[in-house]
């Protein structure tokens, strides 16, 4: 009885072996990774196309520096070494220091008392796009987040404002005093109210309860009154009368908190929880839960707000990236990744990440109808300005009041680029707009950098 | 150069251990007592190449000189070991004797690897319990009464464990012993002990009667055993205490049904522990998701786990990981430590190299007549790799830890100490059987004798004095023939 228990357990760690011990190693509790540092040249970090974003060199003394030839571009998602590790330097810390290199070079290495070298981690970036959303968000705060919704690569992340990992050591202590939060990687880590990006939220809550949602229709005055307040049209337009679609398209706040005051709370969190809000995202690095805060006993006012997005509710743009993806792909969410394989340094594939479906967040036949209602927004809707593109477009803007400054709000849009064959979609916030700077054009360089 | 010769001979030292660990089961194949005499001289010089292979490294990797000295008195004891064994007792299983030179060997490697004043602390204690060990087959040889002392046996553990209970400082949450001559002396630890108390006490009690009414008696004192280690938080001791009372009452009664019960109420107990103790709690969240629950008791099981993975089949060979990081290294740690240093082969050779012994337990066990003994051989022989599957489980997260160690391996001076005198025993089990063939042997030839003298049975039943403690007295036709055969093909040593 206990030989047959002992097989079982040696089975078992043959199989942790194999499968499962990948999982602990690359954990960043693990320490043991930096000792391998004595004697692995830490690999190199590519971009798609070969592009190199990170690599170590050798100074005349023997020392190693941690190259950044992009400076500030990637400096969140890739991350940096020298104070402690982040983004991508951290989650692929042991891959950078193991060397799959030819055994018989490292013998020979070994033998010369030599350093071998690390293998390379090729990520699914591609350095020109990102350059692209890096200059489109030009001084502005923000954070730009492009995913190919097919496949789940995530092709560019921006988050300004950045810092140089080139020269973190030198700048450390400046970049802790600053309280502007230089080092937080806001397109994963930030937390903003959805603005009326959320609107596509509401819709697809409303279409769910009530079946006859295409007949919808509201005439809209220019405001309505929200228990004591009394909520406006962006602008202080006048829509007239309006369906669905166009409530979207021309992001219409009266008739969503119109549809708001109607949902069932408890079905709307239902279905909030079902697009990842208040879960953990399937991410590579770090990220900060998304909140749909509405509860039973909120009381109209708090409704209406939510349903056009603002009230309690915050959002990543790396979440909103990911219910975009979800719409542009038929409704299921591809597991979205940043590393596409690891390469020796000669470039041998050691490993290679495939497209994984991670869920389904709605039904096929929502998620096109959803995409159809964002291509109205671009369409003759308040994102007009990609509709003489030369690729379609679908997508949806946001403005969001965060604070008691009345002249400045957080500019959102998400997009969808090819919509019968959505080839990328991107989530773009800019913080404290004041008019001038617009998410929809940010999406537009964007979209153009990718065709 | 260092590091390439300390990678050589890591993977030398992986051959050399699975060549050792296929000698300790294919042996079990082959009868002729010379082929199998060279085989263990094999697994002997196999041992020593290991032993001197690991040694040499860490020289190199040190530079330390006193690495060099350890070594030779190392080898002096191993040597010493072996010898004695074999000239003090020709009849000893020179298997089990080999199995327990290679596990001490191990452990004195990783342990001068991680932390060479607990591996010279362990050497001295292993150096006094092999030669205390060294008197235990004549005592359990000379001293037949052993089977009649239940209620000392009872009253002993019990007691010992109560003064724990006590007495006990708190250790890692449970109360697993008391120290001896402040804060550098020997920490005591009566569980060890107990376990082996535990045994003869139910071998005695299951001899005396199998009455129904003598089975509640004996569970009671059991359980009441179980209880103490419970409360005094010694968790992965009472649950030995528990699977090895069922072993045993299972094989004396043969009765399925007292097996279920036996897991059903341990299963009750189970839950009912989850949902009482925290730190069981704590524990069997840890094994579920060890990297969510790092900070909340999930740290010691994922530095397991990393130093299993990082050192992956091959090791990362001596003084090339980081043992260091990993908690408890010595003790509950070590078959980590030793995965990452040595590899996973090696490692998983070790696990054979204890199971070897418990197929030898098992087979000394099986032979026995004396119901007496037979029970503490198998009680003996289940304890100890019960608490083998417990250690290693719990570090390979196949099981959730429980906080016991790896006999022989491991640091431990009670644990030693324990497991040496339970070799010891099983050992002196083994020269009775050789004893109790011999007497049958002899048997035999009176009874040819007699039948041509024409005597009857009167001669048979003096010169066998063996014969008055076998259970199934009734029926020596049916043994003869059943078992006194195939016996010299099944004889291992």
């Amino acid at each position: 009885m206990f030989v047959s228990l002992f097989l079982v357990m040696m089975g078992y760690i043959v199989y942790f072996n194999l499968t499962q011990s990948r999982d602990f190693i690359r954990s960043p509790y693990n320490q043991r990774q930096d000792a391998l540092a004595d004697r692995i040249v830490r690999g190199s970090i590519l971009d798609k196309n070969g592009k190199v974003l990170a690599k170590t060199e050798v100074g005349k003394s023997g020392k190693e520096y941690r190259k950044y030839p992009y400076g500030d571009m990637f400096a969140h998602v890739i991350g940096y070494t020298a104070k402690g590790k982040t983004g991508l330097e951290a989650v692929e810390n042991s891959a950078l220091l193991t060397s799959n290199a030819f055994f018989f070079e490292k013998f020979q290495r070994e033998l010369k008392d030599e350093k071998i070298v690390g293998d390379n981690v090729v990520t699914t970036l591609d350095a020109d796009i990102q350059e692209a959303a890096y200059d489109a968000l030009g001084s502005s705060k923000g954070a730009v987040v492009a995913i190919e919704p097919s496949t789940g690569k995530i092709v560019a992340m921006v988050s300004k404002p950045d810092f140089d990992p080139n020269t973190i050591s030198e700048e450390w202590e400046e970049l802790n005093e600053d309280d502007g939060g230089v080092l937080v990687n806001r397109a994963t880590q930030g937390q903003y109210a959805p603005g009326s990006t959320f609107k596509v939220v509401t819709a697809l809550e409303f279409m769910r309860e009530d079946s006859r949602y295409s007949n919808y229709s509201y005439k809209c005055g220019g405001e309505i009154e929200a228990g004591s307040n009394t909520i406006h049209c962006y602008g202080g337009k006048v829509h007239g009368r309006v369906d669905l679609k166009d409530s979207l398209a021309y992001s219409c706040n009266t008739s969503f908190c119109n549809i708001g005051s109607g949902l069932q709370i408890e079905k709307f969190r239902k279905t909030t929880k079902e697009l990842l809000f208040d879960r953990d995202l399937p991410s590579d690095l770090p990220f900060k839960k998304s909140k749909f805060a509405l509860t039973k006993h909120a009381g109209p006012a708090e409704r209406m707000m939510t349903a056009m997005g603002q009230g309690q509710t915050q959002v990543s743009p790396y979440h909103m990236a990911l219910i975009t993806s979800a719409i542009a792909n038929s409704g299921t969410l591809m597991k979205p990744y940043l590393v596409d394989s690891i390469t020796s340094y000669s470039g041998t594939i050691v490993s290679k990440n495939k497209p994984d479906k991670y869920k389904e967040l709605m039904k096929p036949k929502e998620a096109a109808q959803l995409k159809k209602y964002m291509e109205s927004v671009t369409d003759y809707g308040t994102a007009s300005v990609l509709g003489d593109a030369e690729y379609t477009t679908a997508g949806k803007t946001g403005t969001a009041e965060y604070s008691s400054d009345k002249g400045k709000d957080h500019s959102w849009f998400i997009g969808i680029a090819n919509v019968d064959n959505p080839d990328l979609v991107v989530s773009v916030v800019i913080e404290a707009s004041d008019g001038t700077s617009k998410a929809v054009n940010v999406a537009k360089k964007v979209f153009d950098a990718y065709y | 150069m260092v590091n390439i010769i300390i990678q050589l001979s890591k993977y030398l030292m992986i051959l050399l251990i699975t060549a050792y660990a296929f000698l300790c089961f294919s042996i079990f194949g082959f009868q002729d007592p010379d082929r199998k005499k060279r085989m263990l001289r094999k697994q002997m010089i196999l041992m020593f190449l290991i032993h001197v292979l690991a040694f040499v490294s860490m020289y190199l990797a040190t530079d330390d000189i006193r690495m060099l000295a350890f070594y030779l008195m190392q080898v002096s004891l191993f040597a010493a070991i072996l010898l004695l064994y074999i000239i003090i007792y020709p009849k000893v299983s020179r298997l089990v004797v080999n199995n327990m030179c290679m596990l001490l060997c191990i452990g004195m490697i990783m342990l001068t690897r991680l932390d060479y004043s607990s591996a010279v602390k362990q050497f001295a204690i292993a150096t006094a319990s092999v030669t205390v060990s060294l008197l235990v087959p004549v005592i359990i040889r000379k001293f037949k009464l052993l089977s009649e002392w239940r209620n000392l046996y009872a009253v002993a553990g019990l007691v010992s464990l109560a003064v724990v209970l006590v007495m006990g400082r708190v250790t890692g949450g449970a109360m697993l012993g008391f120290k001896i001559g402040g804060e550098n002396g020997i920490s005591i630890q009566p569980s060890e002990l107990v376990k082996i108390i535990f045994v003869f006490f139910v071998a005695s009690s299951f001899k005396l009667s199998l009455e129904f009414k003598n089975i509640v008696i004996t569970t009671a004192i059991a359980a009441f055993h179980v209880l103490i280690l419970v409360v005094s938080r010694d968790l992965g001791a009472a649950l030995i205490i528990f699977v090895v009372y069922l072993v045993m009452l299972y094989v004396a009664t043969k009765q399925p049904l007292y097996i279920a019960a036996g897991l059903g109420a341990g299963g009750f107990a189970s839950v009912i522990a989850y949902h009482l103790f925290n730190h069981v709690r704590v524990r069997v969240v840890a094994w579920r998701n060890p990297l969510a629950a790092y900070d909340k008791g999930g740290y010691q099981i994922v530095q397991f786990l990393f130093a299993i993975g990082s050192g992956g089949w091959f090791g990362m060979g001596l003084f090339q990981g980081a043992p260091e990081t990993i908690p408890v290294a010595t003790s509950d740690g070590i078959f980590a430590a030793i995965s990452e240093e040595m590899g996973l082969i090696f490692a998983l050779c070790m696990i054979l190299i204890c199971l070897s012994c418990y197929v030898m337990f098992l087979n000394i066990a099986m032979q026995l007549h004396n119901m007496f003994y037979k029970l503490v051989a198998l009680g003996l022989g289940t304890c100890y790799i019960f608490q083998v599957f417990l250690t290693i489980g719990g570090e390979t997260k196949f099981i959730p830890l429980t906080g016991v160690t790896i006999p022989l391996v491991s640091y431990g001076g009670s644990s030693l100490i324990s497991t040496v005198i339970m070799f010891g025993i099983i050992q002196g089990l083994y020269i009775l059987r050789e004893d109790e063939e011999q007497a049958i042997e002899r048997q035999r030839q009176e009874k040819l004798r007699a039948k041509g003298s024409g005597k009857g049975a009167g001669a048979k039943r003096r010169k066998a004095p063996d014969d008055e403690e076998r259970p199934q007295r009734g029926k020596p036709r049916r043994q003869e023939k059943g078992k006194a055969r195939p016996r010299p093909q099944q004889r291992i040593r």
